[in-house]
């Protein structure tokens, strides 16, 4: 099982290998710029189970941890 | 006449353009996704008139969202001439894809690559040039901001006009497939586009580790807002004043005396009716035009979208997200703008379960009606912390209503939260002002209408049949007060405050004009009577019921004309008068019960 960019920690790194996700979110998602080979980095998590803020390409996406689940990374080269 | 769409992704700086190209006519946002309506607007360009559309940001062109849907509808169905669209420079790795789709499918395009300011700070180095070869379409770098590369734009898009390029196919291609268009953007990206390797670090990022910071973040945000609030009433007070005295002199210097002599029923509707009630109304116009040009200044500097971050874990909760806090926020000022930003929103259920807990929001309008009763009924020490009480209860109130009904089919919402967050920006003046008078335009003419209308049947009411004492219990606002009694009685709210929260319907600016008129008493003498004749048990659950009840007139309309249902508008309406209903009697049975132990 791959792991997805909901378990990154803070500051950390990743690749974008997926987006696994129904149409009308992977849509947004790839908008968004959330695409296979694109680096992401975990900017920080919010308290109380809050959403994420997370840097991809070039744009600052907040996005709820269960939304971030679909999308599925590997660590950093 | 020749049409030019004006076309790019939510936080392109889109509106902002636009505004400068007409002058002033759209809303700015930095907050993705403002534009939902059409704004439209003849411009000159290469010596022509053409009339430009402003059409909503959108993602992609084969998204699902409504202002997706309408913009394919509006490509499909308008005859076009020409597309100008609107990429963020900072951006290009991910907004290259939406122009070359419109390119494939046949469509005449420019494309301006704005926000270029930004994008020379982040070391963004842009080959125009070659960016034009490789897309087959004009380019023309911008600042819409600051004004940047106008002329050039201005240039390119009469060239446009009159000389489509060359290559351009008349007859539309289908799309092809995803990745083919994302080969190309990425081809685009390396031959014209240099990104340094390293971002330099950015003013931002440094910003935000403060501002969103997982314990620093919300205690700063209240402040924040608690600043614009004082900041508001601080400046706005005077100019109140000031408002006041002037429409005291027209009255007494050229209505009474020109009006002295008409009848007077005339009189008393014309004076005391109409000019009376939109005077006391319009008294409050430059507190809500400096509460817009707060509100312009924190939405365009970004600020907004880390405020919704901050709250969406407590949202998620009751079925809202962060941006209904937002929205619940601003409605601190007034509701009707805090419905109108829920448009925001793609999900119509989540954007109905907000619009149904904003109009809870405890504005400036309730707030000028408790300032009052709590002076008449309790000790300076003791009315910071009643004020406080009541603004609890607001949040408690729109909390719960969203708990009850966030489970009911037309509000369950699995919208994904996923927005962007744009870096800050300083707004310009130019731009503050243009949003910030817009707004007040906007309020104006729907207040306008609405109020008169209230004021007059009010006064109607409390002054027919011809001959009963104003207000009196022969009135027909008197038989109403009787009436609702055995509704009203249990809740400690008497006939004469009955009278006064059928003002307060109309629009609760008019709640203490109507003390006035019922009780015939003004100012301290009013307070002190009130002091007397009310137990601050009935105060109390008078002021829950105005808290909670049926929300001004403008607010329905606006709830009416956003959520285009009649049925959801009624639901909305009945609600908060059943639950102030059952909060006001549970308050004062249980109340007055512990007080006579």
């Amino acid at each position: 099982m791959s792991s997805s960019l909901a378990s990154l920690l803070p500051g950390q790194d990743a690749t974008i290998v997926a987006v696994q996700a129904d149409e009308a979110l992977h849509h947004r998602l790839t908008a968004m710029g959330f695409r296979a080979g694109k680096p992401v980095k975990l900017m920080r998590r919010g308290a109380f189970f809050g959403p994420l803020h997370v840097r991809v390409g070039s744009t600052d996406v907040i996005i709820r941890r269960t939304d971030a689940i679909h999308i599925k990374i590997a660590p950093a080269a | 006449m020749k049409r030019i769409a004006l076309l790019g992704m939510p936080n392109t700086g889109k509106s902002t353009l636009f505004n400068r190209l007409s002058g002033a006519s759209a809303r700015v946002g930095n907050w993705p996704g403002v534009t939902v309506d059409l704004f439209t607007a003849k411009i000159i360009v290469g010596g022509d008139m053409v009339e430009l559309v402003d059409l909503p940001g959108i993602y992609d062109l084969h998204g699902y969202a409504d202002d997706e849907k309408l913009v394919r509808h509006f490509l499909e169905a308008q005859q076009l001439d020409l597309l100008a669209v609107l990429v963020n420079a900072a951006q290009l790795d991910r907004q290259l894809v939406l122009p070359l789709q419109l390119k494939q499918l046949g469509f005449p395009i420019v494309l301006l690559v704005n926000m270029i300011d930004e994008a020379k700070k982040l070391g963004i180095a842009i080959d125009a040039p070659s960016l034009a070869a490789g897309m087959g379409a004009r380019v023309v770098k911008v600042s819409a901001k600051y004004g940047d590369g106008h002329k050039d734009m201005m240039l390119a898009l009469a060239q446009a006009l009159t000389a489509p390029e060359a290559n351009v196919e008349k007859a539309p291609q289908r799309l092809a497939e995803d990745d083919v268009v994302e080969r190309q953007a990425a081809d685009l990206m390396r031959s014209s586009v240099h990104v340094p390797a390293r971002l330099p670090a950015q003013f931002s990022d440094q910003l935000d580790r403060v501002l969103m910071n997982q314990w620093l973040g919300l205690p700063l945000f209240f402040l924040a807002m608690y600043g614009v609030f004082s900041g508001v009433f601080t400046l706005g007070a005077p100019l109140q004043g000031w408002l006041g005295d002037a429409f005291g002199l027209v009255k007494m210097g050229v209505l009474e005396p020109l009006l002295s002599g008409a009848p007077p029923l005339v009189y008393g509707l014309l004076v005391e009716g109409i000019f009376d009630g939109v005077a006391t109304v319009a008294s409050f116009v430059p507190l809500i035009v400096l509460f817009f040009f707060f509100m312009a200044i924190v939405e365009d500097s970004g600020y907004l979208s880390r405020a919704a971050y901050l709250m969406d874990a407590l949202m998620a909760r009751m079925g809202l997200d962060g941006r209904s806090f937002v929205m619940l926020l601003m409605g601190f000022g007034c509701n009707v703008p805090a419905l109108m930003g829920t448009r925001v929103m793609r999900s119509r259920p989540l954007r109905l379960l907000s619009m149904l807990v904003i109009p809870f929001s405890l504005c400036s309008a309730r707030l000028q009606v408790f300032l009052f009763i709590i002076a008449a009924l309790f000790t300076a020490r003791q009315a910071p912390l009643v004020l406080t009480s009541l603004y609890i209860m607001s949040f408690v109130i729109a909390f719960l209503t969203a708990l009850l009904f966030k489970g009911k089919r037309q509000f369950r919402s699995e919208e994904p939260f996923v927005i962007e967050l744009p870096p800050y920006r300083l707004p310009t003046l130019r731009q503050v002002w243009v949003r910030g008078w817009l707004e007040a335009r906007h309020f104006l003419v729907r207040a306008s209408k609405i109020i008169v209308a209230g004021v007059v049947l009010v006064w109607l009411l409390t002054h027919l049949p011809a001959g009963v004492a104003p207000a009196g219990p022969d009135s027909y606002a008197g038989l109403i007060g009787r009436f609702m009694q055995p509704i009203l009685g249990p809740l400690g709210i008497d006939e004469k405050l009955t009278i006064a929260l059928i003002f307060g319907f109309v629009a609760k600016e008019i709640v203490i004009g109507a003390l006035v008129v019922i009780y015939g008493l003004e100012g301290d003498a009013l307070t002190q009577h009130i002091g007397h004749s009310m137990s601050w048990i009935q105060g109390y659950s008078f002021m829950l019921f105005t808290l909670i009840y049926t929300p001004c007139l403008s607010t329905i309309a606006t709830l009416r004309s956003e959520s285009k249902s009649l049925r959801f508008t009624m639901f909305a309406l009945a609600w908060p008068l059943f639950l102030a209903w059952l909060v006001s009697f549970a308050f004062y049975q249980v109340a007055s019960r512990l007080v006579t132990l």
